[in-house]
């Protein structure tokens, strides 16, 4: 039997990689998929808490809308990162200071 | 048999993340993902979500993955001078400085995660002795799909209409790219 701890301790380390992703890279990409690890790491969480609620099953109803807005929340930032490279013709965060054109 | 399979899963996915996040090629981290992605939704199952590990697979794997490696392979331009270091740190903290946050952050979680048997919630106690814990043997889809119709409809109304808010800014955000 799989406790509960075993999915914790998984979900910690996958938020970590994805919180030093988040931290150090420096491409707007690879931020973007330490974000998406992150929010892996709190589904993971949901669905483990969730194994306990067969009578409403909150923790998996709302691992798929979790799912589905980190999809909706990639395609956004995915065009955002497009327009900022045809705009500064680099996507790393560093090089991108001002916010209103010359 | 069955822990043996998780602890598989389980150590694929966090020694891939870990390689991933320290990897320099972007492509090759993609593509290092893509395995975290699947390890992720065999922990799922484990979990007794199999829906939501299906969900997982044809949302991140067929959809946000191809959507991640079309943005790299439109700024391509960053594979050849992603080696200078940067000069100034304004955004990302210096590298130490990041794993230095990441590791006090681990700690924290594997120490609460740690303590978690000694503090269980009692709603789960509860739901241990009432018997509402999910069992191999339930049709979980089927259930899923009732509450999701019946008691979760406004979550799921209001989560479709900021689906389409979300893909009608993206695709506008994208035109006026073109125009400027």
């Amino acid at each position: 039997m799989i406790t509960l701890t075993h999915f914790l301790v998984v979900s910690a380390c996958i938020f970590a990689a994805g919180m030093y992703a988040v931290l150090a890279r420096r491409n707007a990409i690879m931020v973007l998929v330490g974000i998406e690890l992150i929010i892996n790491a709190a589904i993971l969480n949901l669905v483990a808490f969730g194994r306990y609620d067969s009578t409403h099953y909150g923790g998996q109803v709302f691992a798929v809308f979790a799912i589905v807005l980190a999809a909706a929340g990639v395609a956004v930032a995915l065009a955002i990162i497009l327009n900022v490279y045809q705009h500064y013709k680099t996507i790393n965060p560093e090089d991108i200071r001002d916010l209103k054109e010359k | 048999m069955e822990s043996i399979l998780f602890y598989c899963f389980a150590t694929v996915a966090v020694g891939t993340s870990f390689i991933l996040v320290s990897m320099r090629n972007i492509a090759r981290a993609l593509f290092l993902f893509f395995v975290v992605l699947f390890a992720m939704a065999g922990l799922y199952v484990f979990a007794l979500a199999d829906f939501v590990a299906l969900t997982q697979i044809l949302i991140y794997v067929g959809g946000v993955l191809v959507l991640l490696l079309f943005a790299f392979m439109l700024s391509n331009k960053e594979l050849l001078n992603q080696l200078q270091a940067g000069t100034s740190h304004f955004f990302a903290l210096p590298v130490w400085q990041a794993l230095t946050v990441a590791l006090l952050f681990l700690g924290v979680l594997l120490y609460a995660a740690l303590q978690f048997d000694r503090h269980e919630p009692q709603w789960i106690a509860a739901a241990r002795e009432a018997g509402t814990v999910i069992t191999p043997t339930d049709r979980t889809v089927q259930h899923l799909g009732i509450h999701l119709m019946t008691r979760y409809l406004l979550p799921f109304e209001v989560i479709s209409v900021l689906l389409m808010m979300a893909l009608m800014g993206a695709a506008h955000l994208a035109r006026k790219g073109g125009q400027t």
